[in-house]
């Protein structure tokens, strides 16, 4: 399935009964070196637009929001020691953490990467 | 945007696609190829900071008639021909209105380098502390700086510049001919390494740039890596961990003070000495990756104790790092605090500084 964004520059990605979540390649460019990701406890539960986890840079911390309302089923945990893997490739290796019990309806508040693209552009 | 001064080297900036911000009222580059890369580069090569917004004041009298001997905490008179010094200008109540490095050029003559930020009041300060202001000249216009730092940088400067420069001692300067012009160089820097500040007509720096970046030794560095480069140390910045409302005292640098000479704002510092600090520097280590930030609470038992105010991610030790000032009861070594700002909390513990000490800068 595709990527759909948010406004706050998360993407998520639905694969059967997990949606994999991360930041956009433009918001890892624009916090440049990112030094910590503080990923999410394996078993929280969030709604849509909340805060999930925690992102740092040699600039900047920021908050990552759920894109979607759900549980925290994976997270990356290679990022513990290789957070720069985010800025490296954010939209696949660099994931942030894996979710279940999703409600896909939920996608409608979200982008896709045409919609997102152009939204960057307005930026 | 348009009141921002711009360094002669703006367009070798642009041209480099560094990103560019305001600093101390200038535009100046942040980051070229990234700021962990360039700290990196500085750490294991020679990086070339464009420091032209620094400013640079030339007294030409006599030092102690003229009352330049009383205007800092350090004696000028006593630093010998060919040598610089570290220390501050206060205020009468002890608070730094800057910290700055004084060069002895010559028996009557010497040069004072300010931060970018401070220039017009430092200018007025000195000038109102000396009994004929006219023998201080503002010269920062016509001054350019170029920074080269790292462990390579001694081998690229006598290579490029000339033989002269490799025996020159820390905290000593030459003066000699660069690109035909008349240029000091000197063994002091801001980033830890072995390292070079060169200053020399503004209109020769983007000449001196393009020789030095033309080595492969050599690679641009921004203000981004810098501050890295300098918190590593436990090196303070103007503005953050030092401002008029703090003691050189309190900031733990009371080395650089000669309480045996007179300079205004002794007599505070006496009674500061006497009376104890209110609140002292530490240097804190935090137990992750999580950087801590100015302004971020410092707590202690739950109580809060102190505000940070430098912090960063250290590259060189895989962890957060950052300076800031406490209670008294707070500041000893080995102290477990807490660093904390809305939902963003991390243990640390003060240590000793500098918080990097594999740098090659008495090398």
């Amino acid at each position: 399935m595709a990527k759909f964004f948010t406004k706050e520059h998360e993407w998520v990605e639905i694969e059967g009964a997990l949606a994999t979540v991360g930041i956009s390649e433009h918001a890892a460019h624009e916090l440049g070196d990112i030094t910590f990701v503080e990923l999410p406890q394996v078993g929280k539960s969030v709604k849509q637009f909340d805060t999930l986890a925690g992102i740092e840079s040699v600039k900047a911390a920021s908050d990552i929001y759920a894109p979607l309302s759900g549980k925290v089923a994976q997270v990356n945990s290679k990022l513990e020691d290789a957070p720069e893997t985010v800025n490296e490739s954010a939209e696949g290796e660099g994931w942030i953490c894996k979710m279940e019990g999703f409600d896909a309806a939920e996608l409608g508040a979200l982008m896709d990467a045409a919609a997102y693209a152009e939204y960057l552009k307005g930026m | 945007m348009e009141d921002l001064k711009a360094t002669p080297l703006r367009a070798r900036h642009e041209e480099l696609k560094a990103l560019m911000a305001p600093f101390g009222g200038w535009l100046m580059p942040i980051q070229y190829a990234g700021i962990i890369a360039e700290h990196k580069w500085c750490r294991e090569k020679a990086a070339l900071f464009d420091i032209c917004h620094m400013g640079e004041f030339l007294f030409q009298g006599d030092i102690e008639g003229e009352g330049l001997e009383n205007v800092f905490t350090f004696s000028v008179k006593g630093i010998p021909v060919g040598r610089s010094r570290y220390g501050f200008l206060l205020n009468d109540k002890g608070g730094v209105i800057d910290d700055l490095i004084v060069f002895r050029l010559g028996e009557n003559e010497v040069m004072i380098v300010v931060n970018a930020a401070t220039i017009p009041n430092d200018f007025s300060v000195i000038s109102s502390r000396l009994k004929y202001p006219a023998k201080l000249r503002d010269i920062s216009a016509g001054t350019g700086k170029l920074d080269l730092q790292g462990p390579l940088s001694r081998e690229v400067m006598v290579e490029l510049l000339g033989a002269e420069i490799g025996p020159i001692p820390f905290f000593k300067f030459i003066r000699t001919r660069i690109l035909g012009a008349d240029a000091i160089v000197s063994r002091t820097g801001y980033t830890g390494e072995l390292g070079y500040e060169i200053f020399l007509p503004s209109e020769k720096a983007v000449e001196l740039w393009d020789l030095l970046l033309k080595d492969p030794r050599v690679a641009p560095a921004g203000l981004g890596s810098r501050d890295l480069l300098r918190l590593e140390m436990g090196y303070s910045l103007y503005g953050n961990d030092l401002d008029e409302t703090i003691t050189p005292l309190s900031a733990g640098l009371g080395s650089f003070v000669n309480l045996e000479k007179e300079f205004v704002g002794k007599d505070a510092l006496l009674k500061e000495r006497e009376l104890g600090e209110a609140m002292v520097k530490i240097a804190f280590r935090v137990g992750s990756r999580r950087a801590p930030r100015h302004y971020y609470q410092i707590l202690m038992e739950g109580n809060e104790v102190g505000t940070v105010t430098s912090g960063a991610f250290s590259p060189m030790l895989s962890c957060g790092i950052g300076l800031g000032y406490v209670r008294p009861e707070a500041a000893a070594l080995g102290t477990k605090l807490v660093i904390k700002q809305d939902r963003v909390e991390m243990e640390a513990e003060v240590v000793e500084l500098p918080f990097y000490t594999g740098g090659s800068l008495r090398g």
